[in-house]
């Protein structure tokens, strides 16, 4: 007999006591829980997700900006040049006008590429899928305006762009509807941090140290 | 090096015996379990919903575990259609053989591994060094406990005993031992150790070819599997190899990707006190060439080594819906002066107490003995997600310690004999005596409980009742989670949130 057989047969007879008639939609699952917490028409508006994003994100010490359209081109410049950055990560679909004031050398990512040649690189510039303002999350899925997922992993600053209002969800349940599960997703909320030594936080064990988000409004 | 296992460990008395004289591992453990503590509460507060989080997030377990044949076979179907290929192992021997082989099928001598309970478990690491393939752990806390040859101690912070100049030493003493040594003139600042950690880690980062993981959470009906952590080495580790293997118990499934949404939200508050970790990975077997991202071959290892008999028992079954958050560690009175390594295994605190006797049986005296490493003060179920009834499994693994009866050893139905007399019985009252000579934890734990009422007889009913006729045993806090969570939502309607 296959261990496959073994282990789902163990299952099957310690599973004695549920009804043979009883299906898995069978078993009650209450969802009583909040969509969102944070209502944003009617009596108990809390005001705009983007507000609440902002607000999260610097508590958990990420660095945010504003931006409009005119003004992202001087921004991400700014970004990499105060950074001192001379090389930065570009994923193959990011719009060409927000880095076109940028001076620093653009890497493309290839298959090819190893992570030795991709932890040279400075700084790196996406997109992302969505962002969540109840809990400060951005959420990258590998779309080409984003890249593979290693390029927002081995440099050591990552500035991420945030379309607002659009790519802001309130709730965590209102990131899942929006996410394809078939790609490949990085949740990301914060830098990097242990708290393993005595529980002191400490930024920045692997993945970027510094984490800048643009909200850049549509 | 990394081979030291909880096989041989004294029982739960001696081991929290010496743990207890130990006055600095007490001060550590404290310190830490205070802090988290504080924290998780505030995280806690500020969902108004956390009741009906919990109630949702117990109920999709009970779900997931009831047909549990399904999901696995469900899940067994959206892995491989995405590319992925799924083994069975069916105890811990089986599951480190597959990954030896998978691992040799490769080439390589070396893999990077993520924190994960079940390898641990397993004894993975071992397995593998008799096979000539080295393990690096890339945790922080699992890096500490590997240079130091130590043991973890706590689920979530497994470096927990450790003190910052413990840490130094061991980064001085050792990192050279494997691999890139400690910088010159390391102090024992934490973000000095960490950027000593970084640079040691990160050279085996990118020449890793083969990456071995666990995960929180697979998804049947889409065959993802979710990996929650913080400092990145999990990103490291699963996106960076060419090849991945993850070793999952078979329990950590969930039905739906829908079903994240309370998960991802119960987790990271009752573990780490954040709204949201900092980093979650979410992968769906493997990427094409084309588009190439992340390993090209994933193997997903389903591991039963014992979850089935404790599937089989109705009121032990509770204990597989666990999701590893530590909250009920940081919260034990008995930990908190015990230390995980106290309780021999991976699952230490009140969860291990539950889940290990379960898991392995309780025909040695450590795992005879680990029913009864608790004051039963009911802190842990309070603040448990997914609100396992960990006093209510202790007692009733107490009664079958000491009665015998009925239960599932590797699948087949035996019957056990009662330990009266015997050495495990000896060991249990060591341990029951040991937790109830130490007022002060009690008192910490009923504090905590205050809220709770006293439901539960002071002598067990039925056939445990010869064993408590002479033994007072502590009160119970038994107010159904039904009861409880009605009464938090009438507060509620009253306008009282809290
Ligand atoms: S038993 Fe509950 S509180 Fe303890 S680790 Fe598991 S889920 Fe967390």
């Amino acid at each position: 007999m296959s261990s496959r057989e073994t282990v789902l047969g163990r299952v099957r007879r310690a599973l004695a006591d549920v009804p043979r008639t009883e299906g898995p939609d069978d078993v009650p699952v209450p969802r009583r829980y909040e969509h969102t917490h944070m209502p944003t028409e009617g009596p108990g508006a809390t005001g705009a997700p983007v507000d609440l994003l902002a607000e999260n994100l610097i508590d958990y010490r990420a660095v945010v900006h504003r931006a409009d359209a005119d003004g992202l081109p001087t921004l991400l410049c700014r970004l990499l040049a105060e950074r001192g950055s001379t090389e930065v990560l570009v994923p193959p679909g990011l719009p060409p006008w927000w880095l076109a004031a940028a001076d620093p050398v653009r890497i493309h990512d290839r298959a090819a590429s190893t992570p030795d040649e991709l932890d040279t690189v400075d700084s790196v510039v996406t997109g992302c899928a969505v962002a969540i303002a109840e809990t400060g999350t951005i959420v990258l899925d590998g779309s080409p305006d984003q890249g593979r997922r290693r390029i927002t992993l081995i440099p050591d600053h990552h500035v991420c762009v945030v379309r607002v209002p659009g790519q802001v969800v309130a709730s965590v349940p209102e990131a899942l509807e929006r996410l394809d599960p078939s790609r490949p997703l990085t949740w990301i909320s914060g830098p990097s941090a242990t708290s393993d030594i005595e529980l002191s936080r400490v930024e920045g064990v692997h993945g970027p140290r510094t984490l800048e988000v643009v909200l850049l409004t549509e | 090096m990394s081979g030291r296992t909880h096989l041989g460990m004294p029982a739960f008395p001696e081991a929290a015996t010496s743990a207890t004289r130990d006055a600095r591992l007490r001060r550590n453990l404290r310190h830490a379990t205070g802090t988290i503590r504080a924290k998780r509460a505030e995280a806690v507060a500020e969902l108004p919903d956390w009741a009906e989080l919990r109630a949702a997030g117990a109920a999709i377990k009970d779900r997931t575990l009831r047909h549990l044949d399904h999901y696995l076979e469900q899940l067994e179907e959206a892995v491989t259609a995405a590319g992925g290929t799924v083994h069975w192992a069916a105890d811990a021997a089986e599951a480190n053989r597959i990954v030896t082989e998978l691992v040799r099928a490769t080439g390589e001598t070396e893999v990077v591994k993520v924190k994960s309970m079940a390898t641990q478990e397993i004894g993975l690491n071992a397995a593998l060094e008799k096979a000539g393939i080295r393990a690096y752990e890339t945790d922080l806390a699992e890096l500490i406990v590997q240079l130091g040859d130590d043991l973890p101690s706590h689920i979530l912070v497994p470096a927990i005993h450790r003190n910052r100049e413990e840490i130094r030493d061991v980064f001085r003493g050792r990192m050279s031992r494997w691999g890139r040594p400690a910088p010159e003139g390391l102090t024992d600042d934490p973000a000095e150790l960490a950027e000593a950690a970084r640079l040691h880690l990160r050279e085996k980062f990118l020449r890793a070819k083969v990456g071995v993981s666990g995960a929180n959470f697979m998804v049947a009906e889409t065959g993802t599997l979710v990996v929650v952590e913080s400092e990145g080495n999990g990103r490291m580790c699963l996106t960076l190899p060419e090849t991945l293997i993850s070793v999952v118990g078979i329990e950590k499934v969930v039905p739906t990707w829908r079903d994240l949404e309370v998960f991802l939200q119960l987790l990271p508050r009752s573990s780490t006190a954040e709204r949201m970790n900092p980093y979650t990975s979410m992968w769906t077997g493997t990427t094409d060439s084309e588009t190439a991202d992340g390993p090209r071959d994933f193997h997903l290892v389903l591991l039963d080594n014992g979850r089935t008999d404790a599937l089989a028992d109705t009121v032990g079954r509770q204990a597989l819906r666990c999701i590893r958050c530590s909250a009920c560690l940081n919260v034990c009175p008995v930990y908190e002066r015990a230390g995980g390594h106290a309780y021999g295994s991976a699952y230490p605190g009140p969860i291990g107490a539950i889940l290990t006797p379960q898991l392995r049986g309780t025909t040695t005296e450590l795992d005879a003995s680990l029913p009864y490493a608790s004051s039963l003060c009911g802190a842990c179920y309070e603040v448990c997600p997914v609100a396992i009834d960990i006093p209510q499994v202790l007692v009733y693994l107490r009664e079958r310690v000491a009665e015998g009866g009925e239960v599932t050893v590797r699948g087949q139905r035996t019957t056990i004999r009662p330990a009266r007399g015997h050495a495990a019985e000896r060991a249990a009252m060591r341990a029951a005596r040991w937790a109830l000579d130490h007022p002060g934890a009690l008192r910490a734990g009923q504090r905590l409980a205050a809220r709770t009422r006293r439901l539960h007889p002071r002598r067990l009913p039925g056939p445990g009742r010869a064993w408590t006729a002479s033994r007072d045993l502590p009160a119970v806090p038994a107010e159904s989670f039904r009861d409880w969570w009605r009464r938090t939502r009438d507060d509620r309607a009253e306008g009282d949130r809290r």
